[in-house]
């Protein structure tokens, strides 16, 4: 020990200048580094890592209106979530909707993609035309869709066009049948296919020229280049579009509670689990945040499978 | 090492306060005799002539002027500084947000005069004395809704309810008289329907959002039993009332979407119905359209033991028990919602269509003095229902699911209805700790 501090208050005086370089980097660079990360971990930190970290405690608590809980319950809060009819049904209202809305996305973003890229002129007109719908707001497109195209009463756009061609008013939203679904895709297709269109379009154009001339030389054409040039070669892009829109789809929120929610409640069906966790946490002014962070652990959960899963694809890809 | 941001900013709190006082005392010789420099505050030791800060919050009313009108009050209010904070967005979770956080409003409405979770938590002050014998001055449907554990957290600002509409005209002219009971309620609806003009409307879910817990009181029965333990509406009663209602659907009488929700005087107003569920504060619109031709009625009652029903709502001024200034904050609690009467008159009747909430009052609210809205303080007191305390979201999340199943899927309510019995239980046991 005696030797220890004999020495120790020596060291900075030698080390200090040589460390402090080496933590500095060249030119500065670990510093800079650090001076521009910083700020970007914070917010990570303080807006998402924290926060999930908080609802992992307060999952195991029973806490009502407070995020400081005292009365803990195991695993009770997660019981309750997964043999809760609703938070079930939920998931499969998930489901549902990605295996309508991932493919449906995928095929108009790629076949508008492919149109573009072979047109001659006016490219840069059309991108911008299909692009715009990404910048509206899901809240206010919802409300457009739920008010004007898809009022079920005789004044509803669409109605107007049924009962002029001789039909039926049609009750889209009620939930009496499932044609909320048409609503409901139609908004969503609408407002992300342009920005699936610009990262399909990129990936197209990094396809090297090459290989289409001498997949023409070898007698290809039309369906066979697409079959056997275009989509292998867009495999990884294809690969993280169609994950960014599966997440996408697990976290659809603003469509579904303003196109069928009402003052304070919301239907039993077409309910997203995200729709159920806030219909849960905050509703009705009443705040169950143990069961609410349960349901984020769950869905978290389920989120980093879908992150795991992407880097096997990618990585398999890849090779 | 320790100086927080906060006592830097109280510190310079405390020189624009002092600052505040001194160009008081020179610009403004009116204020010195009357408010600052009352005696009490010098003899607690404070500032001669220093006012307490107090923070008042209210959610958005949709009214124009309404704003306008509750800042000017607590401008009026002499013995403290009350700056209001007008509150758009979802107001209840913004405030139960801030009141876990140190910088809690001192004075804020509640919905019912406060929530389970803010009472149980000690997030309110405790109202019961501040109120006392006036109590007996509000709506008495209102006072027992507010009531908890013999003690009250709120006072009740003004009351909002929902009711019937119809047009007596359409009535008369289809030859059937006013319903007084569900059954012909339904047959007047769809005696009255016709190709342009539906029979009942009550929102573009098929009314089940707004009307569900209705099914209870009108089929006779209360949510919860008398000691909060267990759902006290399971039963065959109950269950009619809701295959009732989903006949009533299949029959064609009601409306199944319109241009717009139960909540706005649109649909009704633009004949899409003879019938609406709605707001008592659309009442003003509805009679601009239809003059004289307007009548209103409670929620009929449902089978043999029903009874007619409304549901009514208050907001209800409550006081943070954490707040850095409880007494000044109760003090002008007091001030405002127990005495100043004309302001109460004036917060109900002038912007929108409220009820006051104390009886007297509503003889003095011009929109209710005559014509229909005359009727709507009384159905609020015979016939009022709200809520109770312990109906939670989760439970009502749960019932309202079991509606629906079972008025727009055909469900059988018995089969439906089964697992919230014990589900009801099981919450009731855990909002009881």
């Amino acid at each position: 020990m005696p030797t220890l501090e004999a020495t120790a208050p020596a060291r900075p005086a030698q080390d200090g200048p040589g460390l402090w370089r080496r933590l500095r980097g060249h030119q500065g660079r670990n510093l800079w580094f650090v001076a521009f990360i910083a700020p970007f971990l914070l917010g990570l930190m303080a807006f998402v890592y924290l926060p999930i970290v908080w609802s992992a405690y307060l999952s195991f608590f029973e806490a009502r209106n407070t995020v400081t809980p005292t009365r803990f319950v195991g695993f009770a809060n997660y019981t309750y979530l997964l043999t809760d009819k609703l938070f079930i049904n939920s998931l499969l209202t998930f489901v549902a909707f990605a295996v309508f809305i991932v493919p449906t996305t995928y095929v108009a973003s790629l076949g508008l993609a492919l149109l573009l890229n072979n047109l001659k002129w006016g490219q840069a007109f059309f991108r911008s035309v299909f692009f715009i719908p990404t910048a509206v707001s899901y809240v206010i497109a919802a409300i457009i869709w739920r008010f004007a195209f898809f009022s079920g009463a005789r004044f509803g756009l669409l109605n107007q066009f049924i009962t002029a061609a001789g039909g039926e008013q049609v009750n889209w939203l009620g939930g009496t049948n499932s044609l909320y679904w048409v609503a409901l895709i139609s908004v969503r297709l609408w407002l992300q296919t342009g920005f699936y269109m610009i990262l399909l379009i990129a990936g197209l154009q990094r396809i090297p020229l090459e290989t289409y001339e001498a997949a023409a030389l070898d007698g290809a054409a039309g369906w066979r280049l697409l079959r056997y040039i275009t989509l292998p070669q867009l495999k990884a892009t294809s690969v993280a579009v169609i994950l960014l829109l599966l997440i996408n789809a697990f976290q659809a929120f603003d469509e579904f509670y303003n196109m069928l929610g009402s003052i304070g409640s919301y239907p039993p069906y077409a309910r997203p689990p995200l729709v159920h966790l806030y219909l849960i946490a905050v509703g009705g002014g009443q705040q169950d945040l143990g069961v609410g962070g349960a349901g984020t652990m769950i869905l978290t959960a389920i989120i980093v499978l879908f992150g795991v899963g992407q880097n096997f694809i990618l990585n398999r890809s890849g090779k | 090492m320790n100086i927080s941001r906060r006592s830097i900013l109280g510190m310079g709190g405390g020189l624009a306060a002092a600052a505040t006082l001194v160009a008081c005392g020179q610009n403004n010789p009116m204020a010195s005799p009357t408010g600052a420099a009352s005696p009490a505050t010098s003899e607690t030791g404070m500032a001669t002539g220093e006012k307490v800060d107090l923070t008042q919050w209210y959610h958005e009313y949709g009214e124009a002027g309404v704003k306008e009108a509750v800042e000017r009050f607590a401008a009026e209010y002499e013995a403290a500084n009350v700056t209001v904070k007008w509150t758009p967005g979802d107001y209840n979770s913004i405030l139960a947000a801030q009141l876990l956080t140190a910088e809690v409003p001192d004075v804020f409405e509640a919905e019912q005069g406060g929530s389970l979770d803010q009472i149980r938590s000690g997030q309110l002050e405790d109202l019961t004395e501040l109120i006392g014998d006036a109590k007996d001055q509000f709506n008495k449907s209102v006072m027992k809704r507010f009531t908890f554990e013999d003690k009250i957290h709120g006072i009740p600002q003004t009351i909002d309810m929902q009711l019937l509409y119809y047009r007596p005209s359409l009535l008369k002219a289809a030859g059937v008289e006013v319903p007084t009971t569900f059954e012909e309620l339904v047959a007047a609806a769809n005696a009255v329907k016709t190709s342009s003009t539906g029979g009942f409307f009550a929102g573009n879910d098929g009314g089940i959002g707004v009307l569900g817990t209705l099914f209870i009181w009108a089929s006779g029965y209360e949510q919860l039993n008398d000691d909060r333990t267990e759902a006290a509406f399971l039963n065959d009663d109950f269950y009619k009332a809701l295959v009732a209602y989903r006949d009533f659907s299949k029959s064609g009488g009601v409306v199944q979407s319109a241009s717009a929700e139960w909540y706005s005087p649109d649909a009704f107003v633009n004949e899409e119905a003879a019938f609406q569920w709605g707001g008592l504060w659309s009442l003003p619109d509805i009679t601009k359209a239809f003059g004289d031709d307007v009548g209103v009625m409670a929620f009929p009652a449902m089978g043999a033991k029903g009874r007619p029903a409304v549901p009514f709502g208050a907001f209800g001024a409550c006081v943070a028990a954490k707040g850095k200034n409880v007494e000044a904050a109760k003090d002008f609690v007091k001030w405002l919602w127990i005495d100043q009467e004309d302001k109460q008159v004036e917060f109900s009747d002038a912007y929108g269509t409220h009820i006051p909430a104390k009886d007297a009052l509503v003889s003095k609210a011009t929109k209710l003095s005559s014509g229909p809205g005359s009727e709507a303080a009384k159905f609020v007191a015979d016939s009022g229902f709200a809520n109770d305390i312990m109906w939670s979201g989760a439970i009502g999340d749960k019932f309202n699911a079991a509606v629906s199943n079972v008025i727009k899927n055909g469900a059988d309510p018995a089969a439906e209805f089964e697992p919230l019995k014990d589900l009801i239980k099981s919450e009731l046991e855990k909002l009881k700790g």
